[in-house]
């Protein structure tokens, strides 16, 4: 098997360099997606049955809820890719990972509240899956707080590292303690609208929107990894020749 | 036997744990300062009190041994020798236990033997003073193992003690679910077994995991 291109993954220059020529494509797409999904869930999707339109923002909850956990393994591997291979780029793209989580995790806990005002009646409910949310926005401000916390960049880098591993492992056990917990609490006084059947005609937008939120997940963390390649090696020689040549083009 | 890595540095810890016994006593006094806080704050009501009393008893369980984790690795980290334990010739893996056993028998079994007291102050029926035992005896050996994990973190920097609670505290949630529940269970005069196994589980998964990943963290924090 050819192992050229992990290797070449330890270099932050190739890979400022390749993404460069992503980065129009993937903008592009991610846009177009996010429209068409956006303008198709939101105005052309039929409405639910039992929860009229307000069912409508799944479009921007689901989405937002599966890559905020999905950009914790993103997070937890890449840390773990640095630490057994010791090479700088995964802790880039750590660090970047990081704040991409945390903010995904609160926009689906704040549209999971908006969505609960008319649902349920309430902007917040003790529920199973909205704990472990809250539960998965702690972790992340955890690893945040620790990377933010060391002066030198090194132990950082590898200290948030192991941290987002132990969360890692831990992910499973505070979900499925967090459902015990909910099934032994059930509140009595709120109804849970019975499973609506969701149309097939429903999913397609959805689907758009999932993908297109996949390739937003990307193209941020790709932005976010370039800024801090840029910082973290402003003093090398292709980084002050990129500068200069920025400038002198202009 | 009493040469092996894990034994000389139980040894030595507990040793500098009497000699220095404020530090076991200052998370006890805060376990029973605090949770006379409770009533202060919320009522005498005694229905009340005993509604709240497992919950309230875990959670500042749980506070007294965050607290207590600062002085886990940093007095060793202060006069070097940690490092003297990094380079030794040694598994860190059972050094780093025996420091957390240590920490454990000064912190979690102390907590553990008080928590009847306060419960009688909270009113907690007698029926549940074998499940509040038993719970915090297995569950504050779990949170002083993964507590370990965030101490090591941390322990490289000056202002660790804040830093800690906020990395710890959301892997202590199934340990609080637990043992919290085997309480109010018992209080209901439910059985209380499933929770108790749980974690035990728990425990041993703790005993396997944590110290070799607190290991890995006193590496990173004392070697950069």
């Amino acid at each position: 098997m050819n192992w050229q291109w992990f290797h070449r993954l330890g270099s932050p220059r190739w890979f400022y360099e390749k993404t460069q020529a992503w980065l129009p494509w993937l903008s592009i797409i991610t846009l177009a997606l996010l429209l068409v999904g956006g303008i198709w869930g939101l105005g052309f999707a039929p409405t639910d049955a039992k929860q009229g339109n307000s069912y409508r923002i799944i479009y921007i909850h689901v989405p937002s809820a599966f890559l905020a956990l999905a950009g914790y393994y993103i997070m937890a591997i890449s840390g773990a890719i640095g630490l057994i291979w010791k090479m700088k780029l995964p802790f880039m793209v750590m660090k970047a990972a990081a704040p991409i989580g945390a903010a995904l995790t609160f926009l689906a806990l704040i549209t999971g509240a908006i969505w609960g005002k008319p649902t349920w009646g309430t902007w917040w409910v003790w529920d199973a899956r909205i704990t472990s949310m809250l539960i998965l926005f702690f972790l992340y401000l955890g690893v945040i707080a620790l990377q933010q916390a060391f002066q030198n960049r090194d132990t950082a880098d590898k200290a948030s590292a192991i941290l987002a591993l132990v969360g890692t492992v831990n992910i499973p056990i505070i979900y499925k303690s967090v459902d015990w917990w909910f099934t032994l609490h059930q509140p009595a006084t709120i109804k849970f609208i019975g499973k609506s059947t969701i149309h097939i005609s429903m999913l397609y937008p959805l689907f758009i929107m999932l993908v297109g939120f996949y390739c937003f997940y990307t193209l941020v963390l790709l932005l976010h990894t370039r800024v801090e390649i840029l910082r973290r090696e402003s003093r090398t020689q292709w980084v002050n020749d990129l500068a200069a040549g920025k400038q002198g083009s202009k | 036997m009493a040469n092996s890595p894990f034994w000389s540095t139980f040894r030595r810890d507990l040793i500098l744990v009497f000699r220095h016994k404020t530090d076991m006593v200052n998370p006890l006094v805060f376990f029973l300062i605090a949770i006379s806080m409770i009533p202060l704050a919320i009522g005498p009501e005694t229905a009340l009190l005993i509604r709240i009393a497992p919950g309230i008893i875990w959670v500042m369980a749980l506070l007294a041994t965050l607290l207590s984790l600062d002085n886990l690795f940093r007095s060793d980290f202060d006069d070097g020798s940690l490092e003297q334990l990094l380079i030794a010739p040694y598994p860190l893996f059972f050094s780093v236990l025996a420091k957390v056993t240590v920490h454990w028998l000064a912190t979690g079994l102390p907590l553990t033997l008080l928590a009847p007291l306060l419960g009688v102050m909270l009113s907690l029926p007698a029926s549940a003073f074998g499940a509040l035992c038993c719970s915090l005896f297995i569950g504050t050996a779990a949170m002083s193992l993964i507590g370990a994990v965030g101490a090591a973190l941390t322990v490289g920097l000056r202002k660790g003690g804040l830093l800690i609670s906020l990395i710890v505290m959301p892997l202590y949630i199934p340990v609080l679910i637990f043992g919290a529940s085997a309480v109010q269970a018992a209080v209901l005069g439910e059985p209380f077994s499933l929770q108790l196994a749980v974690l035990g589980a728990g425990l041993a998964l703790a005993l396997v995991l944590a110290p070799f990943a607190a290991a890995g963290a006193l590496r990173v924090s004392v070697n950069g």
